[in-house]
């Protein structure tokens, strides 16, 4: 989540630190440049001791082998690929002898928080200027060595060409531009759009063979000479803690080495605190779990003792239907309302959902002679090594941070109590330890996406305009895992599909109600924008049929003619992701794009058999546009078959088009699991789902048949896909299942007997 | 504890170990094979499947004491030989995302078209439907194994 409300928990560097980061590495990084006679003959290779290594990100060798550095945690999007590529094209190297090395976590990359959609937004330029420095270095050393003007010699697929045919490789220029001075930013220039290779056109992910033979390290399979294993053993009830423990059954299980406890936070527990618990180490896996099953516990009860998530949510729901307290404020709904000659009311609720990424929660960590290094599937790996330098009371030069390839993460993996549960345990036994979660854990044990009660009321007046739009979304909020003043939700979670509404109705109040965090919550793929979307999507529908108007052209009305929204009109709390609107300004032109774009791919209102229907939503999260149409087949026993989903979307440069395709296809598969099946329920604290027989989520039978992405082509700045594609799609089958069954769908996951 | 003689992608292993200690972890904590992977230890979800005597199994839910003669075959047994059509088919349509799940998948894969060199849409979907993806990657699942059904052919 790259939102005000969590930078105070969130650790990360500004852009402008990231670019100041740069130029510090630009002029103070050369490394390992040695001087020796070069063989003129070689016109490819040169000094193989020699590495260019302008910044941070870039290296060339002697024999033109080209390094670029992943800083950001790959999880699935193809982050690791994008922004590499992003350099590449820009320095005019071949991505065949591209190496990609993965960054550890160190705040002189600036910003490695992969989280919130925003790792092409914030790094395409900087990308761009470091791959084009390196570009411009190069071309002036093949210049100086020539005799020529800079402007004679031009980079080109890991040479650089004279424009008398004569060219160098980067290999033996590398030498030569690393004694250049580095160049002043001015000096750069970027490429011409249509002179890119990588960037918009198609590429496969570096660890593609990797994945596909079985050799790409996660974060359970390193190990270290004599690591043991280690499970816990946690409080159901989050932060509540440990009465007392009998461990002697556990200690009798073979391979059982050690039992002992980790002292639990307390209530809010913050996100990188671990729950504490009693710990079990063993020679191997399995005997650590065993070990953890023959434990005799008493658990503490907490402030949250009686915590039941179907009470919390029923009082909720009373709380939406009363008056709130005003987020957004045009006009006066009330009174509009008052007047209207038609009124649409419904309300929606979502219960709390869980991560669960098919890889849980794990890490190695091996402590030793004051010092800790990790290897662990992270998000934010300066989080990670902050948050493991305060729990073992290191400074941060003594703390090394290694990310593995993520095996799924969708915002769980931002959180470092994993971590620094196995640091503490490395600690405990004075040897390097691996900590698994179990699904169980996992399930059990999270940082779950918020249960919500709204409340939306429309009204129309006599010309089936709409003339009022009461939005109330009572929900608790994230920060009250960390602060227990956060009460309410806050102005970034609004900003997230509710305050940014775009419609152009006069008369709009959006309110909240408080409601007290009382488990962990954390953010979950699109967080609020999940329920949001689900309410507004499924409204804007409800008034097309109020207004009998096709949904489609429905939606266009409300948003009404081209324009810049205004941002007062959204109010002061919108925070637009953390992006000046002068930047990224809510465009409805590109809104309206996409909703065409989608309308005329998916052949909108084609003539269906009974019992199918095709339903519209469309949500821009993350400052990314996203119309989506799905058809459904509902059959006599209720099941829902989704055969085809379409997207178009608006992301400004589309960077790597097959991996957006990629991230679209499996959000519609995600948001399905979603909208279908998945329900974490809470009873006296505890999580009564516990793996994936009764957490559900989304199997091959229930994802999307098909979905096709329609991509917009665009010059604007790139956004972010990995979020954008879950919250219109939910809003959208529902949509669809009433048009083909007549049923309005307003509670989650969705149940049709 | 006990003494078991396992025959692991060609190779005999010897291995002591609790009888009821899962296949899965075998594979990873004793023989360093960790192409297979955890995801539930209760048969689930998939990640963690292997072909015995060329069945796919779940190995997190499979005891060591259950294996005896039969031949296991990891990820890493199918692709010692270069790459199996279906690990082909899997670059060649960019299935993986995060890439955890994959092997399982690709283990399920290989077995159901061994059995059935021409599968349907129904024969994919009640092979496929016990391994899960979180990323969502089941469209091109099903797409790379129409691709390498087809290039069997």
């Amino acid at each position: 989540m790259k939102t005000e409300t969590f930078d105070h928990k969130i650790y990360k560097v500004s852009r402008r630190d990231f670019i100041k980061s740069t130029s510090v590495g630009m002029t103070g990084l050369l490394l390992g440049i040695q001087l020796s006679c070069t063989d003129n003959a070689k016109k490819l290779t040169g000094n193989p001791a020699a590495v260019f290594s302008p910044n941070f990100f870039i290296s060339i060798n002697g024999n033109g082998d080209v390094t670029l550095i992943a800083h950001r945690s790959e999880m699935g999007t193809g982050i690791r690929t994008s922004l590499p590529l992003v350099m590449a094209d820009e320095m005019e190297a071949d991505w065949s002898r591209v190496k990609v090395e993965q960054a550890q976590g160190d705040e002189k990359y600036g910003d490695q928080n992969t989280d919130g959609s925003y790792s092409v937004r914030m790094f395409y330029t900087p990308m761009r200027k470091a791959g084009a420095t390196v570009r411009l270095m190069l071309e002036q050393a093949a210049a100086k060595e020539w005799g020529v003007a800079v402007s004679e010699c031009k980079a080109q697929h890991h040479e650089v060409v004279h424009t008398s045919g004569k060219f160098f490789g980067f290999g033996y220029l590398a030498e030569k531009a690393g004694a250049l001075p580095i160049p002043e930013e001015s000096a750069i220039t970027l490429k011409d759009p249509k002179d890119f290779k990588y960037i918009t056109k198609q590429s496969s992910i570096v660890d593609l063979k990797e994945i596909v033979t079985g050799k790409a390290k996660f974060g359970y399979d390193h190990k270290l000479p004599n690591t043991k294993y280690a499970v816990i053993k946690r409080n159901p009830e989050a932060g509540a803690g440990l009465k007392s423990f009998n461990m002697d059954a556990a200690m009798k299980v073979p391979g059982v080495i050690k039992v002992f406890s980790l002292d639990a936070p307390g209530f809010p527990t913050n996100f990188n605190k671990p729950l504490g618990g009693v710990v079990v180490v063993a020679e191997n896996t399995w005997a650590a779990m065993s070990g953890r099953d023959a434990l005799e516990i008493i658990w503490n009860k907490g402030i949250n003792a009686d915590y039941d998530s179907m009470k919390y949510s029923n009082a909720m729901l009373k709380q939406a239907k009363t008056k709130g307290k005003a987020r957004r404020t045009n006009g006066d709904a009330y009174k509009a309302l008052s007047k209207a000659k038609k009124i649409i009311e419904a309300d929606y609720i979502v219960p709390h959902l869980v991560h669960a990424p098919m890889e849980t929660p794990c890490a190695l960590a091996h402590f030793h002679d004051g010092m800790c290094e990790v290897w662990a599937p992270v998000q934010d790996p300066q989080g990670v090594r902050k948050s493991l330098a305060e729990a073992l009371g290191l400074d941060l030069k003594s703390v090394t941070v290694n990310i593995t390839l993520l095996g799924g993460a969708f915002g769980r993996k931002s959180k470092p109590d994993f971590v620094v549960e196995a640091a503490l345990i490395s600690k405990n036994i004075g040897a390097p330890v691996k900590i698994l979660w179990t699904r169980e854990d996992d399930i059990q044990h999270g940082f779950y996406h918020s249960p919500s009660a709204q409340h939306v009321k429309v009204g129309l007046d006599d010309n089936n305009n709409v003339t009022a739009w009461l939005h109330r979304s009572v929900f608790p909020s994230i920060g009250g895992t960390a602060d227990p003043k956060s009460v309410e939700p806050s102005g970034g979670e609004l900003s997230l599909g509710m305050i940014d509404l775009p419609y152009a109705i006069d008369n709009i109040s959006c309110e909240t109600q408080e409601a007290r965090t009382q488990i962990r919550i954390g953010w979950m793929r699109s967080v609020s924008n999940i329920h949001h979307a689900f309410a507004i999507g499924c409204t804007v529908d409800e008034i097309a049929q109020a207004r009998g108007v096709d949904p489609v052209q429905n939606i266009l009305d409300l948003l009404g003619e081209d324009r810049m929204i205004d941002p007062k009109l959204l109010g002061a709390e919108n925070s637009n992701y953390g992006e000046k609107i002068e930047d990224f300004p809510w465009n409805t032109a590109r809104f309206r794009e996409v909703i065409e774009t989608v309308k005329e791919k998916s052949n909108w209102g084609k003539t269906l058999p009974k019992g199918s229907g095709q339903g519209i939503a469309v949500h821009r999260s993350f400052l990314t546009y996203v119309a989506c149409v799905v058809e459904v087949t509902v059959d006599e026993n209720n099941k829902i078959n989704i055969l085809k989903v379409d997207y178009a979307v608006d992301c400004g440069v589309p960077v790597n088009p097959e991996r957006i395709k990629a991230q679209f296809e499996g959000g519609a598969s995600f948001a399905a699991g979603i909208a279908l099946k998945s329900e974490i329920t809470v009873s006296q604290s505890a999580v009564q789902q516990s793996n994936f027989h009764n957490y559900l989520v989304a199997r091959m039978p229930d994802a999307p048949y098909e979905t096709a992405v329609h991509i917009i082509e665009s010059t604007e700045r790139p956004t972010g896909v990995g979020e954008p594609p879950v919250p219109p799609f939910i809003p959208a089958l529902c949509n669809a299942i009433y048009a083909a069954t007549g049923k309005r769908i307003r509670q989650l996951p969705i149940r049709l007997t | 504890m006990a003494t078991y003689q396992l025959h692991i992608n060609g190779k005999n292993h010897e291995i002591d170990a609790v009888p009821e200690t899962p296949l899965l972890w075998i594979l990873r904590d004793n023989l360093d094979l960790t192409g297979t992977k955890f995801g539930c230890g209760m048969a689930q979800c998939g990640a963690c499947t292997v072909h015995v005597d060329g069945n796919a199994i779940r190995s997190c839910s499979t005891p060591v004491s259950s294996i005896g003669e039969k031949k296991v075959t990891t990820i890493e047994g199918i692709s010692e030989g270069g790459l199996h059509p279906i690990q082909q088919a899997w670059m060649d349509e960019n299935v993986p995302q995060c890439g955890y799940c994959q092997t399982g998948q690709i283990m399920s894969a290989i077995a159901l078209i061994e059995k059935n060199s021409n599968p349907s849409d129904e024969d994919i979907e009640s092979a496929m439907a016990g391994n899960i993806c979180r990323c969502g990657t089941y469209e091109r699942i099903r797409k790379a194994i129409k691709t390498a059904a087809k290039g069997n052919a």
